[in-house]
């Protein structure tokens, strides 16, 4: 693959000589002296290259990033370090010359271009507009006629046909994948020294997200930028940068050369989070990390992971490490000469998908309609007891849609869904609270899935209400127990949603469903409001309570890696009908479906060379 | 295995719990003290005024528009009653009637604006076409327009300012209620076969509870403000009963020679309203931090309260 050349691992003394970027000490605080969010940040980049900024989010990635431009959130300062792009610090620059310098020499690509891009302006114009305002900096694209040629210039260089027609059009009327590439002209269109990029591919589906990439790389090379790539997907980034930067609780704990990082990782997060990473190769029990970031003033005196930490010992509580150079890069951690540089192993999911007779549900010719919108047409669907069936697809191939239709949800929907040999009226509404109660529904965003005004012992006690016939003393009982099952603490019942992370409200609306003894569990896209390290512990736990209570279970995705670690077998969408099905082997390593090979080979993978066992 | 531990951390339980008491939290700002104290003043002495007004409020013991003395603090007014004893008797109904309208004005536009957005379609039509029909008549019109066909009769005037608030409350939590309905909890709740009016009640009305609050305080001015102008126009208490609105009505012509019988109502009337509209205000900016999306709150809360510390 093409990203094998790109990470030649430098030695970091010709690195620091080259670099066109260095960040030193970079401290950003809340208000003057509040609390830091970010400290003792320092890393540099050379022309041509990506360094890739990873951590959970509230790891202050984004807040780094923000910082090389000399802009901060509100309620923050930027109180110490250094940004040194080409040697001039831009954070001594006065504000005139910063302005000057962001979009010119620094430029940024932020996470969502549909809200990043002017709505009421031609997308056309947005990228004149970039080149106008350095007009001084790109030369003379202040007349008329050569803007028209830089303007389809900096659209060819990412891949867009610069046809007036395209010209023309606002950003509304242009896919995610199109409105990021504008994004991406914009940014690369004065040619900067230095580019963040924060998460720009997370709302892509992987084939966009895969070309985006690609079109980054072969600018930054071709034009000599360095970047910043921002993200939390560790397996965009392993086939993206040549340096990562790892960064936990406002610190950067691991950096050195990806190869290093992702082949033979060494701080206990690090490995943590390559742990949590699902991979479509092979079936593993993915395996996560438990609990939460501490937050900026609640960080304590020693290594901030501690708590979360399976190698920590005492002195992790009451000492702060510092970065120490260990297997050819920078750890923070003091037991790094303890840890073994090695991958971590994860265990094997056993269970292959085993032809039933019967069905727990079973879909029939399944066609709906949003108003007059055909979304759904022709599905069939089998769910085989003690079988979790994924159901894969981009986002509007009504994977989403079809979930509704069988929990009655949705109910503009022809065709036939049987549910243990009945057949299922449309609507909720309609349904006898008995099979309410065996088909559960778990919702893809836990922080509207729960009633923010009521403690979780009322959330799960009212479904017990409404759904079974337990008494008043039998149900804080089953509810203790539901706790216990999906890992959380008794101290939780008296917690109201917001005080609980989005983990932990996912288990509760986990527990939620399980209270009531469902034979079928509909989960929605339930871990993509999550960190990668806190989906990795939801699925595992819906993997262990499926075959524990011998569940029925259809989970709905658009991540195809995260398939192997649960499902058996597979349902890919495309637009609506079914584009392929059947056992999850050989959905992911024999696709016959030309879209579902497409699929599977555009998923990022974990790659690293010399690292892979 | 590690992830199958149970979860214990040390919680900041206690942070989030001013969302039930959020109204002491707002009394707690300089703004919400200074508004309370105002309206408590006013609230104070017409509850208590009755019990201590030294003469019998339709008395006539000085000589009209009298000049104040050492035993008329306020002087006398048009008939040579005593102002101050007056101004004492005269509250306490104004804020019955003014409490009484506000309850059935929220209670009515909660129950229309909250069914409107929920059960959507032809309900919502119904419901808000005719909210739209009773507010298209001025408020003081309407209710004009009702006393003169039935009469002064105090019950009349109440209820009719009670319901021409109801549409505008109705408005306010309609789209409130549009937004809450939306999320998910409430599909959750329609899973579990709860029915409409009990999902409304027990899954969206509390969560309507800022909104409510902040409509309660800005419907209690309003009410106000309604009967001390109807009672200047004459329609309210019938005389010789004294009231505020009527005080200022029957004392106007002798400002020049007592001006204390106008100036004490009036004030007493703008203290009040002004009171509970701060305090109102400072309620809505404490609950609209609390009430914003809980990842927004929690990012802003935990700024605010490092800022703070």
């Amino acid at each position: 693959m093409s990203e094998v050349e790109g990470r030649v691992a430098q030695p970091s003394p010709t690195a620091r000589r080259e670099a066109r970027l260095e960040v030193t000490g970079l401290e950003v605080r809340v208000g003057r002296s509040g609390p830091d969010v970010v400290r003792d940040v320092s890393f540099a980049v050379q022309a041509g290259q990506v360094l890739g900024l990873v951590g959970e989010s509230g790891s202050g990635k984004t807040t780094v990033a923000l910082a090389l431009l000399g802009h901060t959130r509100r309620g923050l300062s930027i109180t110490a370090g250094q940004v040194l792009l080409d040697g001039t610090d831009l954070l001594a620059l006065n504000p005139r010359d910063l302005r000057a310098a962001r979009g010119a020499r620094v430029s940024y690509v932020p996470q969502d271009p549909s809200s990043a891009l002017n709505p009421t302006l031609r997308v056309g114009t947005q990228v004149r507009e970039a080149l106008q305002v350095h007009a001084d900096v790109v030369g003379n694209a202040g007349d008329a006629g050569d803007a028209g040629d830089r303007v389809a210039e900096v659209m060819r260089e990412v891949y867009l046909d610069p046809t007036p027609e395209l010209l023309h059009r606002y950003p509304h009327q242009l896919s995610g994948g199109q409105q990021q590439r504008i994004a991406l002209a914009m940014a690369f269109a004065c040619r900067p020294s230095l580019i963040v990029l924060d998460e720009p591919t997370t709302g892509l589906d992987v084939s966009t997200q895969r070309h985006v990439l690609e079109t980054v790389r072969g600018l930054c090379r071709s034009y000599g930028v360095a970047a910043v790539y921002v993200s939390h997907d560790l397996a965009v980034v392993s086939g993206l940068v040549s340096d990562v930067a790892v960064m936990y609780a406002g610190r950067v704990v691991e950096i050195g050369s990806t190869a290093r990082l992702f082949g033979e990782p060494v701080h206990p997060y690090t490995r943590g989070l390559l742990g949590a990473v699902p991979s479509p190769e092979r079936a593993e029990r993915l395996t996560g990390i438990d609990g939460q970031q501490p937050r900026p003033g609640r960080r304590g005196d020693g290594c901030s992971f501690a708590a979360r930490c399976e190698y920590a010992i005492d002195a992790c509580h009451t000492e702060a490490p510092e970065l120490l150079t260990v297997a050819s890069r920078s750890v923070r951690c003091l037991r790094a000469r303890d840890i073994p540089a090695t991958r971590p192993e994860r265990l094997p999911v056993t269970g292959l998908f085993v032809p039933a007779e019967t069905s727990v549900l079973s879909v029939r010719g399944v066609a709906a309609r949003y108003g007059s919108t055909p979304v759904l047409s022709g599905i069939d669907l089998e769910v085989p007891p003690h079988t979790c069936v994924a159901v894969v697809g981009e986002s509007g191939s009504g994977k989403t849609t079809l979930a509704r239709c069988v929990a009655g949800l949705h109910s503009n929907w022809t065709g036939e869904i049987t549910f243990q040999g009945t057949s299922l009226t449309h609507g909720a509404r309609q349904r006898d609270k008995s099979v309410l109660r065996r088909v559960q529904y778990i919702f893809q965003n836990p922080y509207t899935s729960l009633n923010p005004r009521k403690t979780v012992s009322q959330i799960i006690d009212q479904q017990l209400q409404q759904l079974t016939g337990l008494s008043r003393r039998e149900r804080p009982v089953r509810t203790a127990d539901v706790l216990q099952d999906v890992s959380l603490a008794p101290d939780v019942l008296s917690c109201y949603p917001d005080q609980l992370s989005g983990g932990e409200r996912q288990r509760v609306a986990i527990a939620r469903a399980l209270a009531v003894e469902p034979e079928l569990l509909i989960c929605d896209e339930v871990t993509s409001s999550l960190d990668v390290s806190v989906q990795a512990v939801i699925v595992e736990l819906l993997r262990r309570i499926q075959s524990e209570r011998h569940l029925a279970l259809v989970f709905i995705t658009h991540n195809l890696a995260l398939v192997r670690s649960i499902a058996q077998s597979a349902v890919v969408l495309r637009e609506g009908v079914v584009a392929e099905s059947g056992p999850v082997e050989q959905i992911l390593e024999h696709p016959a479906d030309p879209y579902t090979r497409r699929l599977v080979e555009d998923v990022p993978r974990l790659t690293v060379i010399g690292g892979l066992r | 295995m590690p992830s199958a531990r149970p979860l214990s951390r040390p919680r900041h339980r206690a942070r989030r719990r001013e969302r039930a008491s959020a109204l002491l939290t707002a009394a707690r700002t300089p703004r919400g003290a200074i508004g309370l104290t105002m309206a408590a003043v006013v609230v104070l002495a017409a509850v208590i005024g009755p019990l201590v007004a030294p003469q019998p409020a339709t008395a006539l013991v000085t000589l009209a528009f009298g000049k104040p003395s050492g035993q008329f603090w306020l002087g006398g007014d048009y008939l040579g009653r005593d102002v101050l004893s007056r101004v004492l008797d005269g509250g306490w109904v104004l804020l019955v009637m003014a409490v009484c309208a506000t309850a059935i004005g929220i209670a009515g536009g909660a129950l229309a604006g909250v069914s409107a957005a929920y059960l959507r379609g032809v309900s919502d039509g119904i419901i808000m076409r005719s909210a739209d029909v009773i507010l298209s008549f001025p408020q003081v019109v309407f209710a004009l327009l009702l006393l003169s066909l039935l009469g002064p009769k105090l019950w009349l005037i109440t209820l009719t300012v009670g319901v021409s608030h109801a549409p505008q409350v109705a408005r306010v939590l309609r789209a409130a209620t549009l937004d809450v309905s939306e999320r998910d909890f409430v599909r959750a709740a329609e899973l579990q076969g709860m029915r409409p009016g009990k999902v409304m009640v027990k899954e969206i009305l509390p969560n309507l509870v800022s909104p409510l609050m902040v409509e309660t305080g800005l419907r209690l001015t309003y009410s106000i403000t309604i009967f001390a102008g109807l009672a200047f126009l004459g329609f309210g208490q019938a005389p010789p009963a004294a009231t505020w609105g009527t005080m200022i009505y029957e004392n106007r012509i002798g400002l020049s020679q007592n001006p204390w019988a106008v100036i004490v109502p009036a004030a007493l009337i703008a203290l009040l309203t002004i009171g509970i509209n701060t305090y109102t205000d400072a309620f809505a900016r404490v609950a609209i931090g609390a009430d914003r999306r809980p990842e927004e709150a929690a990012l802003i809360g935990n700024l605010g309260q490092e800022l703070g510390g």
